[in-house]
């Protein structure tokens, strides 16, 4: 069992005020972990920062597959296979969608050796990986999430990450927002881009995704750490009972 | 906090890295030129107008210029700082000194075909095989019209404007100034008082122009300033698509491009006049460029349209309204732009759209991006006389800005004295996002990849009024402008 995430003491902070606070967490190869905790307790910013977005001030390490992520720019690690399906997606006007993840698919492969794909190439890469999402053809023609519900853009997110074939996707509650036909849609799109190879770190408040995309391991982050981890019976649990029984368990 | 501040002006510094990608078109060619003495007065115009072997008329009518000219002022309402113009220190005329005149584009002078080599303007045969037919001017003198003789076979007069005044004075004579009277703005009244060449369009009654038209505007010689004039007529029915490029060499002081161009579209005529220009710019430190300050005004008879598209990205000063009067009813004006500014360039640029005939209907499109410490200004008027029953405007200037210290104005006028009129706006102002920019990154896409691809993205409704022919030319432009102008 190879770590594919490494990630010891991790700290980081925005404008000087600290979110996470040292924290550690170990992801196999070929396994799934949520991440779940009160809102605000630096979920996000762990995706972010895993991403390599500007303006933390990080501290600690962190390793995939042994490099060293936190040295390489956002492109670098996307190029080296992380992902982020996005909590809130942007919007990007009057750039199709189409032509959008051409490109990111063609820099990633170009990285990776392999020859870019044309137009038409690409058309059949992705028609079987939009039906996997239940999306219909036309958003190809549309602009990168512009005007997209919220439900249509998280879809978009996995058809990405479907695109891209990451070893490491990050979901940051990509079942928020969801209707619960779009839910299903999603977790069981998620669930079959699952590969020996891929790991995954779900970020979710809802068991709901996880009786689809059962995960291997539950963490809980609170206050810029984890502080706690058990199977997926965790999950219900919390589900049940609400973040208040960690303070009962004075897991601090 | 410190951390972050660095951060920033870390980011920032990068961003300046990548800055200096050179003016490709800033070469200086060594033709020799027939230039008149520095200075204005009215002996320079009759001087300009013998070199020219003018007729009286023309004569008389640029000397009528000139002196209104000499009552006229400085405009002073402009967004920008303008040091004084010494207009007796320039030279109103500098023209090739090989012959013009010229039937075959063989035997164009050597040292200028490899300038037009150099500019990727080929006024020989690939051109054949694209189908466009080029005017090009150089300094003041038009020194090829290629296709004339297959564009004459259905009735189109396309040549230069010196050979026009030759060959057709009449049309001249009747149309030069029904559009931009010389009387109408301080360049306007300059440049008609020492145009020295520049372009003359004829579309007869029901002709389709077979084949895109386009001028290419050089200024070579130094301390000359360039005084085209472009006239397209497209009489009833016509229909004309003309393009115009522009370029000039590096030079550290600023050189003046005052042009008028004048199109007039009678009953159901469509013109298409689209630009893109790209004067010199100046250096990263604002030294230099280009002065580039036109009238441009075109007139839509009865269920005429005229559409204006400008991709402007050269010059330190753009400054210039292609503007419609919509005079006939259900006639259509449309306005397309982008503009382009980065280090110190400003673009204090727009249209004006005024509504006469009946059920009239304007489109205004402007996008500006401005980047490092550019100025971008869109400066509109819509104006619906009483008479415009029915009359339609939609107006949309959208502005993107790189980085933190370029600004963006939008001014938009309107007037309107018929309550029957509708008239939209919208207008947007945003930073090119962070949020966009990471997201495009996190899928593998580099940063500058990433900026192109927005910046395109901003652009594309006004790319898609492009000819064809030219989209590719405008986005490798654009790119080229901005690689380095963001980190
Ligand atoms: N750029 C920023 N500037 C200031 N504070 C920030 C910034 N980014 C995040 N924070 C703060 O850091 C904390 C953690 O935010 P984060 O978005 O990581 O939470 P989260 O766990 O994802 O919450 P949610 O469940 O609501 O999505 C919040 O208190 C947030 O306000
Ligand atoms: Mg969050």
């Amino acid at each position: 069992m190879t770590a594919l995430l490494e990630i010891e003491g991790l700290t980081a902070s925005v404008e000087g005020k600290q979110i996470l606070r040292g924290l550690d967490l170990e992801l196999p190869v070929g396994e799934v972990h949520a991440i779940m905790g009160p809102n605000g307790a630096g979920k996000s910013t762990l995706a972010n920062v895993l991403a390599g977005r500007d303006g933390y001030e990080v501290a600690g390490s962190v390793r995939l597959a042994g490099a060293d992520l936190l040295e390489m720019s956002p492109e670098e690690r996307a190029i080296a296979g992380v992902f982020l399906a996005f909590q809130y997606p942007v919007e990007i006007p009057g750039v199709g969608n189409s032509y959008f993840l051409r490109t990111a698919l063609n820099a990633i492969r170009k990285a990776r050796g392999e020859t870019p794909l044309d137009a038409i190439d690409f058309m059949a890469y992705t028609k079987a990986r939009m039906a996997l999402v239940e999306m219909d053809p036309s958003f190809l023609g549309r602009s990168v999430n512009e005007g997209f519900s919220g439900g249509e853009r998280k879809r978009n997110e996995i058809l990405q990450m479907a695109i891209l074939e990451p070893r490491l996707a990050i979901l940051d509650e990509t079942d928020s927002g969801l209707d619960i036909d779009a839910l299903r849609i999603v977790a069981q799109g998620a669930n079959s881009l699952r590969r020996d190879d891929r790991s995954m770190l779900v970020i979710t408040h809802h068991q709901r995704l996880l009786d689809e995309l059962v995960p291997d391991v539950v963490h809980v982050l609170a206050e810029g750490r984890i502080v706690k981890s058990g199977g997926p019976e965790l999950a219900v649990a919390l589900e049940e009972s609400g973040y208040g029984i960690l303070e009962l368990e004075g897991s601090r | 906090m410190t951390d972050l501040t660095d951060a920033i002006s870390g980011e920032k510094s990068q961003i300046e890295q990548f800055a200096e990608r050179e003016y490709r078109y800033g070469f200086v060619s060594d033709i020799e030129a027939d230039v008149v003495p520095r200075g204005l007065n009215e002996d320079i115009i009759r001087l300009i107008s013998s070199k020219k072997d003018e007729p009286e008329w023309l004569l008389e009518w640029r000397l009528q210029a000139y002196r209104a000219w000499t009552t006229m002022t400085m405009p002073e309402w402009q967004m920008f700082h303008l040091d004084p113009i010494d207009f007796q220190d320039m030279i109103y005329y500098a023209a090739p000194k090989t012959k013009p005149k010229l039937e075959s584009m063989d035997e164009v002078d050597p040292e200028m075909r490899e300038m037009f080599d150099k500019l990727g303007i080929s006024l020989a045969e690939q051109k054949r095989l694209s189908g466009v037919a080029v005017d090009a001017v150089v300094d003041s003198a038009s020194v090829a019209t290629t296709f004339r003789k297959q564009l004459a076979e259905v009735g189109v007069i396309f040549c230069s404007f010196s050979a026009a005044v030759r060959d057709h004075p009449d049309l001249v004579r009747r149309y030069l100034g029904s559009v931009v009277p010389f009387r109408d703005n301080f360049f306007s009244a300059l440049n008609s008082a020492v145009f020295s060449d520049g372009s003359f369009c004829f579309i007869p009654k029901g002709v389709k122009c077979p084949m895109e038209l386009s001028t290419y505007f050089r200024m070579n010689q130094a301390d000359t300033g360039q005084f085209e004039r472009t006239l397209i007529v497209a009489e009833e029915g016509a229909s004309v698509s003309y393009l115009e490029g522009c370029t000039a060499p590096k030079r550290d002081n600023n050189q003046l491009h005052a042009a008028v161009v004048e199109i007039l579209a009678l009953d159901g005529a469509d013109v298409k006049y689209s630009t893109v220009q790209n004067w010199y710019p100046g250096d990263a430190q604002g030294k230099g460029g280009i002065h580039n300050f036109v009238t441009k005004r075109g007139k839509a008879m009865e269920n005429a349209k005229i559409s204006w598209t400008q991709v402007e990205t050269g010059s330190a000063i753009t400054w210039k309204y292609p503007s419609v009067i919509l005079q006939g009813d259900n006639s259509v004006g449309e306005f397309y732009s982008v503009a382009l500014t980065t280090h110190y360039q400003v673009a204090d640029t727009g249209t004006k759209m005024t509504h006469i005939g009946k059920n009239t209907s304007s489109t205004i499109v402007s996008k500006g991006i401005a980047t490092h410490v550019a100025q971008n200004v869109y400066r509109g008027l819509v104006k619906v006389l009483r008479s415009a029953e029915g009359a339609r405007n939609f107006t949309q200037c959208d502005s993107l800005l790189i980085g933190d210290s370029c600004g963006a104005h939008t001014l938009p006028y309107i007037e309107v004295k018929n309550s029957s009129a509708q008239v939209e706006h919208e207008a947007y102002t945003s930073k090119i996002g962070e949020d966009q920019l990471f997201y495009c990154r996190q899928r593998g896409i580099s940063e500058e990849d990433a900026v192109s691809m927005i910046v395109h993205g901003f652009c594309r409704d006004v790319f898609k009024e492009l000819p064809m022919e030219y989209v590719v030319e405008a986005r490798n432009l654009l790119n080229m402008k901005l690689e380095g102008s963001i980190g």
